[in-house]
């Protein structure tokens, strides 16, 4: 019996930041402008101390300016779709689960699409239409998941999927009948995902911290329920039966794991696979408790953004890939890899 | 107390015992229909008995008579539209979910697992009641996890995977999961069902050895009709939702009762033992 530990937990979660951290350097090194470890560290470095003047105008526009944001920007996303995957194969007690199963990143894509038509000048428009769209799509899942006043995984996947295929249904009719607008560009974006796209405020740390903020609340309350989650998935009933309050633990993970993916598709659309693999691999490396696999899916779906997105600004360069088109590319081998492995 | 609405005998310890009663049910109903307004699909009617500790009683019945209702009550997992149920002088119904785990534990026919879990993490789990919210698993759940595990035989399994494990394997660590719990009622329905015959003796062997020695309660939903004779103190014979008799298997077992409410050519006999036997009689 060798029962987890918040030490051994500690430990591994240090090393993937360590890894993490290594991928971060090489996301900052890679791209057009080529700038060395060296002074990307001395610009970090003079950065972090405030000392703005004694950094060349080039090295700072690279490094904070443009590469730093994206990736501060993967990071949050990453993390996001990540705990908001286990979160939701846990709740549907599905492993196929992912974050847009129960359409709510078609959702957020018509809420953007009309603010698009609507609004398509107003900064900000866009990432706020997407979370509301997230939001309605959402609550309706919710109240048609619902059997005998509790949310039931099977009839919630069912709605979900009824929902997301409705929903894209919508979209092919707007974009149909609004061909006049400009939407091709915003479509490829929504569907594919992508981090290219600039904060809508000035203050860039702000609304870093804001997003920062609502993902901590949003994943710590995931993390309280860990355990019970590690009961749910051995049986719902059984959960019961051993103490677990299921309805008020479905209710948390149902909401927080929505507005982590929310919180991601409103920023950068819907990028696939991360979700659905991130919580696969950590499972087969660190085992399945979700003590431990919540923190690894964070870091874990941190350096797999940040490493997609690196590739898909480089490897055609200069034109870039959205970066979801990168994780599909990479996913569905894994994915394909992991599903036949299941089988045995 | 002694007074049984159905036509049951209830039995009383005898008078010199002083041990207080661990579970006592009393004119315990219930009835669930499909929708909130629709007629009643199914109903208990009011049931009573009760159970001392050190005591295996068996619910018996032919397929929907209410067993399976009567356990869920008795979990506490639903509340008895009449009537109480008290465990340890508490209402089940009414403890709160922690407190309820850590006193009545209920194994029922194993889910399947969505991912893989080593049979140790699996009876870990039986310790949820006892932890905080995030607790990691102290040294102390550890040996009782471990003891649990040495009480069903299972020893050597710690290590192994919980779908390679055979069916009476995989029965032990989910009664030693129970275990863990540290419950004082132990309820198990139909734990019998996939079992062979050697193994079906050696559960309730298991159980006899587990009640006389740690003071468990056990309540025990089966078909077996004489495996329940042979390690039951107590029966409780239900039938069409009606609770008909409850006594020992001696009181309980009349050929003509049993053969009237499992709807079979059945025979009642006695052994040396005193305890009866039931067999399938030859005319078809």
């Amino acid at each position: 019996m060798r029962p987890l530990t918040p030490r051994r937990i500690i430990l591994i979660c240090a090393g993937l930041t360590g890894v993490l951290l290594i991928v971060v350097l090489i996301a900052l090194r890679m791209g057009a402008y080529s700038i060395s470890i060296q002074d990307i560290a001395m610009t970090l470095f003079r950065g972090a101390l405030g000392r703005r003047d004694e950094i060349l105008p080039d090295f700072w526009n690279v490094v904070f300016e443009i590469r730093l944001p994206r990736i501060l920007l993967g990071i949050l996303v990453g993390a996001s779709l990540a705990v908001a995957g286990a979160g939701f194969q846990a709740l549907l007690r599905n492993p196929l689960a992912d974050p847009y199963v129960l359409g709510v990143s078609s959702g957020a894509a018509l809420g953007a699409i009309v603010s698009l038509v609507i609004a398509p000048r107003t900064p900000g428009a866009i990432q706020v239409a997407a979370f509301v769209g997230a939001a309605l799509t959402v609550a309706a899942v919710y109240f048609l998941g619902r059997r005998g006043g509790q949310l039931d995984s099977a009839t919630l996947l069912l709605a979900g999927i009824v929902m997301a295929s409705f929903l894209s249904a919508a979209i092919m009719f707007l974009i149909t009948t609004l061909s006049g607008h400009d939407l091709l560009r915003g479509m490829a974006f929504w569907l594919m995902g992508d981090l290219a796209s600039p904060p809508p405020t000035r203050d860039v740390l702000e609304w870093f911290g804001f997003l920062f903020f609502v993902f901590v609340i949003a994943a710590g309350a995931i993390y309280t329920t860990s355990s019970d989650l590690n009961l749910i998935l051995s049986g719902e009933q059984e959960a019961r039966h051993l103490g677990v309050n299921v309805n008020r633990v479905k209710l948390v993970v149902y909401i927080s794991a929505s507005i982590l993916t929310g919180l991601a598709v409103s920023v950068s659309g819907a990028i696939g696979y991360v979700g659905l693999l991130v919580p696969h691999v950590m499972r087969m490396i660190f085992g399945t408790d979700y003590r431990l696999l919540i923190p690894t899916s964070v870091i874990g779906g941190a350096i797999a953004i940040v490493l997609a997105d690196t590739l898909a600004r480089t490897v055609m360069g200069p034109t870039e890939l959205p970066v979801g088109a990168m994780t599909a590319l990479a996913g569905a081998p894994v994915f394909i890899y992991l599903m036949r492995r299941r089988v045995r | 107390m002694n007074g049984n609405p159905a036509g049951g005998v209830s039995v009383m310890p005898s008078p010199g015992a002083a041990a207080p009663l661990r579970l006592k049910v009393e004119q315990a109903s219930y009835a669930y229909s499909a929708t909130d307004r629709s007629a009643p699909k199914f109903t208990l009617a009011p049931t009573s008995f009760n159970a001392q500790q050190r005591e295996i009683v068996a619910i018996l019945g032919p397929n929907a008579s209410g067993k399976s209702t009567l356990l869920r009550l008795l979990a506490g997992l639903t509340k008895p539209l009449s009537g109480r149920i008290e465990i340890d002088g508490a209402e089940a119904s009414e403890l709160d979910l922690r407190t309820r785990a850590q006193r009545i534990a209920l194994v029922q026919q194993e889910s399947e697992l969505l991912f893989p879990l080593r049979v140790w993490e699996y009876v870990l789990q039986g310790r949820y009641p006892y932890g905080r919210r995030l607790r990691f698993e102290s040294g102390e759940d550890c040996l009782m996890a471990g003891n649990a595990l040495s009480q069903v035989g299972a020893d050597g399994l710690g290590e192994r995977w919980m779908d390679q494990l055979s069916g009476g394997e995989k029965q032990r660590v989910i009664l030693a999961r129970a275990l863990a719990q540290q419950p004082s009622l132990l309820l198990l329905d139909e734990p019998t069902q996939h079992l062979d015959i050697g193994g079906k003796v050696e559960l309730l062997r298991r159980l006899r050895k587990l009640a006389d020695e740690n003071r468990y309660t056990v309540v025990v939903v089966t078909h077996e009709l004489n495996l329940a004779a042979e390690f039951s103190d107590r029966i409780v014979l239900l039938h069409k939702g009606k609770c008909l008799r409850v006594g020992t298997p001696a009181e309980v077992y009349e050929g003509p009762l049993l053969e009237e409410v499992f709807q079979a050519p059945l025979e009642v006999e006695t052994r040396m033992s005193g305890r009866p036997r039931v067999i399938l009689r030859g005319s078809h």
